[in-house]
């Protein structure tokens, strides 16, 4: 998937310039949903507008954000709780996942919290940071395992989830973008042969 | 009827129509320029074009109810929160796919020329003898050296970027400063010319301007040209041809206006005007001049000559060839390969450069003989992979994040845009069945691409592999992603130029035949798709054209 998204962000460059949006759609809003509606160009009846429903509680963004300062903790740079990431994951949940991608989210916070209290003998809020690290890391082997033998249309493990939001939500916030990476709203100019050296950030977009 | 009164009426405003409305007025003549969606104004409505990433709540993805609202537009990266409302609302707005068929529609003042990719390159004698050569469909009207001329002319007012490499079939022009290649793409260029005679990589030429320009200042090197360019950098209606226009003080622009016939008087065979519903009343009006330019996009100004029918043409305005709403073209793409490109650790660049690399067509020249006719060109870029690239050895954690703040390998991909033929029996149709918002008839879509463009397919992915291989890449492997008829935004062939009204809707100078005051000069009139991307082409074809019917009408013959 991570190098079909590099080469589909290439196609975009050439498309429209758009490698924000595809960057960012296949990454945020693309996990599983691999269907398509191909067969009519005719729009749905149209549905009233309503308020997008919470799927999440500010209790589990909190918690999300947790988890995802262990995934991304702050370094030389901030972490993503510096970025919020909990608060970011729950809008991503709520307006772009389908509603059983909805589900496999919502039921991996209870996993998770499970195989914590399996692990560590506590939640994942009371475990001290090398715990909660290697709860993740552990979770993290699952879902790579996971992913390389799931069905394609099965839905997505949820820490593969967990991670993809961590990793946009905090590379695209303000803190991630001017501070972990570089950002320049307007370069101005174009070199295409600029040194490097081992250490220098990069560039929050292309 | 005298305020209804202009010297010419321009059918839309998008990369053709700003243009005809801008040759018109220059020329001195009235114009009305319709434009069936709501006026953009030129930066002020911009809304999104300086905002940062994190400003967007879904950070540019797409949500699920934007995908419910877009069903059409969400089946490739269009679809996306940035820039939303340049996109055509479609549940106003339906069509029916007899087959599959991918149509990304612009309905505003500036059309598509907001979003458009901008890379504009000429077509050549390869292009332009092509069916003749081959016996397929009709021969072009017009040869290249018809045209040239008004290549320049729309090269120099819109200011295209790019190189002058020489190459025969892919004809200079006169092109502002090119933009760089990135030193990756500078050494593979080097190694293609090295191992092949007749492959070349240049810069894309593109509609970016590297040089102030009226009152456009260059390009920023920001890549957010679909949002709107606060900056004019980019060339599209609201940055160049409106405002020449405005200023001549001759154009009268009225948004929210859906042209839905031309109105023909039998007595003249001339169209004495056109007949315009209020998008936002309702009410219907009438507009009259000498001279009618149909820009409405090739699948729209086909609509309108279709429902512009009468009993002495009962299958619409130019239907007497019978071949308005056929040879419905495109460019078949999402088909190469990518690869990484080992070393280069210490480089990188600095800058966003709204353009990648062009490889024009070498299939099917000089003699080769493929299994199928025709070629296609490349695109492509090479750039460092960013934090969304898998890290196989590492997991979560301080060194993971760290890792991911440095950029990663260099890689390189190339996607094949490729010619599709101009098949009679891809044609689009009125389905009076299914009505619109305005209770208007909607176009019903009957396209596929056949076996010459799935023979290329093999060719475009097998050649990119190969090429990327010579060049020193490795990992490479190749993608077809399938294709929908129209996904390629570059829509053609609905009422095509020809010799000879028997089997062409448009003469040499892209006039109706059936009346010769009525001029199609966007896509429509294609003769043949080469693999360019066209809209340069239509910009060329409608100054042409302007110039031939500001002529004609001085010596009275409209």
């Amino acid at each position: 998937m991570m190098n079909r998204r590099d080469a589909l962000a290439r196609v975009a460059l050439l498309m429209g310039g758009a490698v924000i949006g595809a960057d960012f759609f296949l990454t945020g809003c693309g996990p599983a949903s691999s269907d398509k509606d191909k067969t009519t160009a005719k729009a749905p009846a149209k549905a009233a507008p309503t308020q997008p429903k919470e799927v999440l509680t500010s209790a589990q963004a909190a918690y999300l954000t947790e988890v995802g300062d262990t995934i991304l903790p702050a370094t030389k740079t901030p972490g993503a709780k510096a970025a919020n990431v909990g608060a970011f994951m729950a809008v991503m949940v709520r307006d772009c996942y389908k509603p059983a991608d909805q589900q496999t989210f919502v039921q991996g916070l209870a996993q998770l919290e499970a195989a914590c209290q399996k692990l560590n003998g506590q939640g994942f809020l009371a475990c001290a940071p090398a715990q909660r690290t290697a709860l993740l890391t552990a979770l993290d082997a699952e879902q790579k395992q996971y992913g390389k033998t799931k069905a394609l249309e099965a839905p997505n493990h949820y820490f593969r989830m967990i991670k993809e939001l961590t990793l946009l939500g905090f590379f695209t916030s303000e803190v991630g973008a001017t501070q972990a990476l570089r950002y320049l709203p307007v370069p101005g100019r174009y070199d295409g042969n600029v040194p490097y050296k081992k250490g220098d950030r990069a560039w929050a977009t292309t | 009827m005298e305020k209804n009164t202009y010297d010419a009426i321009v059918i839309g405003s998008g990369i053709s129509g700003g243009m005809a409305a801008k040759e018109l007025t220059e020329k001195g003549l009235k114009t009305l320029m319709l434009e069936r969606g709501r006026n953009i104004e030129h930066v002020k409505d911009y809304v999104n074009a300086n905002k940062n990433p994190w400003e967007f709540a879904h950070r540019g993805g797409k949500t699920q109810q934007m995908i419910q609202d877009h069903p059409v537009l969400s089946r490739d990266y269009t679809l996306n929160e940035s820039n939303l409302a340049f996109w055509a609302d479609e549940k106003e707005s339906p069509y029916v796919e007899v087959k599959p068929f991918d149509w990304f529609r612009g309905y505003q003042v500036g059309g598509r020329s907001l979003m458009w990719g901008r890379q504009s390159y000429r077509l050549s004698d390869l292009d332009f003898e092509a069916n003749a050569k081959d016996g397929i469909a009709v021969d072009w009207p017009i040869r290249y050296k018809d045209l040239a001329p008004w290549y320049s002319h729309a090269e120099k007012f819109a200011g295209i970027s790019g190189n002058r490499d020489g190459i025969a079939h892919l004809p200079d022009g006169d092109f502002m400063p090119a933009m760089q290649m990135n030193v990756v793409e500078k050494d593979v260029a080097a190694r293609l010319k090295k191992h092949y005679q007749d492959r070349h990589m240049i810069i894309g030429r593109t509609a970016n301007i590297t040089q102030n320009h009226h009152n456009r200042v260059s390009c920023q090197y920001r890549n957010k040209c679909w949002l709107g360019c606060p900056f004019g950098a980019y060339f599209s209606t609201q940055s160049a041809t409106l405002p020449a226009a405005v200023a001549t003080g001759n154009l009268t622009l009225r948004p929210f206006s859906i042209v839905t016939r031309i109105l023909y008087d039998k007595d003249t065979k001339r169209a004495k005007g056109v007949e315009v519903l209020d998008a936002e009343t309702n009410q219907t009006y009438e507009y009259y001049a000498k001279i009618i330019f149909l820009n409405a996009s090739a699948l729209n100004s086909a609509w309108v000559l279709m429902n512009s029918a009468t009993d002495v043409w009962p299958e619409g305005l130019g239907s007497s060839s019978g071949e308005l709403g056929h040879n419905v073209m495109d460019h078949h793409f999402r088909v190469g390969a990518h690869g990484e490109m080992p070393g280069y650790e210490d480089k990188y660049v600095y800058g966003r450069r709204a353009n990648g690399i062009y490889v024009p067509r070498f299939r099917n020249m000089n003699g080769e003989k493929r299994d199928y006719l025709r070629g296609f060109g490349y695109q492509g870029g090479a750039g460092r992979e960013g934090w969304s690239r898998d890290i196989a050895e590492m997991s979560i954690g301080g060194d993971f994040k760290d890792a991911l703040t440095e950029p990663g390998n260099w890689t390189m991909g190339l996607t094949g845009f490729g010619e599709t033929l101009p098949y009679h029996d891809n044609q689009i149709t009125l389905d009076k069945t299914t009505k619109d918002k305005w209770g208007l008839p909607v176009l019903a879509m009957d396209a596929h691409i056949r076996d010459n463009e799935q023979k290329m397919r093999v060719d475009m992915m097998q050649d990119a592999k190969e090429m990327l291989e010579k060049a020193g890449l490795r990992n490479v492997k190749t993608y077809n992603n399938g294709y929908n008829p129209g996904g390629g935004i570059h829509e053609m062939g609905t009422a095509r130029m020809g010799r000879d009204p028997k089997t062409s809707v448009l003469n040499q100078h892209n006039q109706v035949w059936d009346a010769p005051n009525v001029y199609v000069t966007d896509g429509a009139a294609m003769t043949s798709a080469a693999c360019q991307n066209p809209s340069l082409t239509y910009l060329a074809l409608t100054a042409r054209a302007v110039d031939h019917a500001v002529g004609e009408l001085n010596k009275q013959n409209l």
